[in-house]
């Protein structure tokens, strides 16, 4: 389905350029919206979305840009598609939007999402800029899923809400760990993360 | 084409807000309903949660139809007000007017062993931002029955905690009038509060928030008493 280049495209961002572990962008969302599983992953998808869609259109609309106020039109593009996304969180999933609240209209200020536009889409053509922006919002999403795996196992003792620390443990003397519910702890995650990845990576260690 | 002129980048911009704003508007309109409806489902499952009955987004409407019995407004002097729907009252509003335009919503609600309970509507400041809740009282409007608060941006495990149960629960069987039926609220104070009637304990680190809510209960609790005085068995 995928030629070599586009499947690089897509999965390049995943591993060897991930925009968090690699690029470290968007970094404070990672850390903030990441106490849960399901918010984790609405987020993820969101940022996908709002990647993908509009490198998309940037790309479609590359050649007419007035030069002068390209950042300006790139802006009302990727608002235009937060204020839709968040619409729609709003209207169908209400839960999971309110423990995101501001998160969603600050995919905005995306690092990743404006750092695709400059570097690919105002380059590059319509279908590849739509995958590599696919693989870098699922980059994101990946690394997001990590961390809140770990949060919500250590802190809250659950995956997904669903209880799997067994009771037994509690009644022997387990104790969810608070400190995993707050940010700091997040920003560590992301740290081993980083370290993980570049000690299997040796080409993305600097000298 | 010139992309770089002057018209060229005038008329561009101009197009592209256009298209966006016809776009959105779209967006908003078509689903506004389906919005407005989960903000009414979250408003009775806090009033619900005040009356310690937990809800679902799927049930909420037909046990808010099996409790709540009725619902009217009042003003600050205790006398209901008609033509004003207690459901649509927006407290944040309320607030800033002075107090005698002031309306306040009562809902009245019957409990599974027949008993009546009025539930009172809260908002307040915590430390980054609102505050509100639901206050529930037996009849003799006195007692608390159940109490629920939430917030929009407190810090988690400190000032959030008001939106536990484990704190809520504390201000089960409170009072909020004393020996001489002087109105003295429920205070929020620092430690030992398991006997004392009229106090239930402060959340340590979540100083600000928890002088917030007790502010909040005195102001909007207040605005009640003359209510509570006619209807107090």
């Amino acid at each position: 389905m995928f030629s070599k280049k586009s499947l690089k495209l897509l999965t390049d961002p995943i591993n060897k350029n991930n925009p968090i572990t690699v690029q470290v962008l968007g970094v404070c969302s990672a850390l903030a919206v990441t106490v849960k599983l399901e918010p984790a992953i609405v987020m993820a998808l969101s940022v996908t979305f709002v990647t993908a869609m509009s490198n998309f259109v940037i790309s479609l609309l590359r050649n007419t840009i007035p030069k002068r106020i390209r950042i300006i039109v790139q802006l009302v593009v990727v608002a235009a598609l937060v204020i839709i996304v968040d619409q729609f969180l709003k209207a169908y999933v209400f839960d999971v939007s309110k423990q995101l609240s501001v998160f969603v209209g600050l995919i905005i200020t995306n690092c990743i999402v404006m750092g695709r536009l400059e570097a690919f889409a105002m380059a590059n053509k319509p279908i590849p800029s739509l995958i590599d922006g696919i693989g870098n919002g699922l980059g994101y999403g990946a690394i997001l899923v990590i961390v809140a795996f770990f949060r919500e196992l250590l802190g809250s003792g659950t995956i997904l809400d669903i209880k799997v620390v067994p009771q037994a443990l509690y009644d022997a003397g387990y104790m969810n760990n608070g400190l995993v519910i707050l940010p700091p702890m997040a920003l560590i995650l992301v740290g081993i993360i980083i370290w993980v990845h570049r000690s299997k990576n040796k080409e993305l260690i600097e000298n | 084409m010139d992309t770089n002129s002057n018209k060229y980048t005038f008329i561009y911009s101009v197009v592209l807000v256009v298209v966006v704003a016809t776009l959105l508007t779209i967006v908003a309109i078509s689903l506004k309903p389906a919005q407005q409806k989960n903000i009414e489902l979250e408003k009775k499952k806090n009033i619900l949660a005040s009356l310690n009955v937990e809800s679902t987004p799927e049930n909420v409407e037909g046990l808010y139809e099996k409790y709540i019995s009725d619902n009217y407004t009042i003003n600050t002097n205790g006398e209901k007000v008609e033509n004003v729907e207690a459901f649509k009252i927006v407290l944040k509003d309320e607030l800033k007017k002075s107090p005698a335009d002031q309306h306040w919503p009562v809902y009245v609600a019957k409990t599974d062993d027949g008993s009546t309970k009025y539930i009172f509507a809260l908002y307040g400041k915590g430390l980054w931002g609102p505050i509100w809740g639901y206050i529930a009282f037996n009849d003799d409007l006195d007692t608390i029955f159940g109490a629920y608060f939430d917030h929009k941006s407190e810090t988690p495990g400190l000032g959030a905690e008001i939106a536990t149960p484990k704190f809520q629960a504390q201000f089960v069987n409170k009072k909020i009038f004393n020996d001489k039926s002087e109105f003295v609220s429920v205070d929020v104070i620092k430690g030992g509060a398991g006997n004392n009637p009229y106090a239930v304990d402060a959340i340590s680190g979540g100083t600000i928030t928890s002088r917030g809510l007790r502010d909040m209960l005195k102001t909007c609790i207040g605005a009640y008493t003359k209510f509570i005085d006619e209807h107090k068995k």
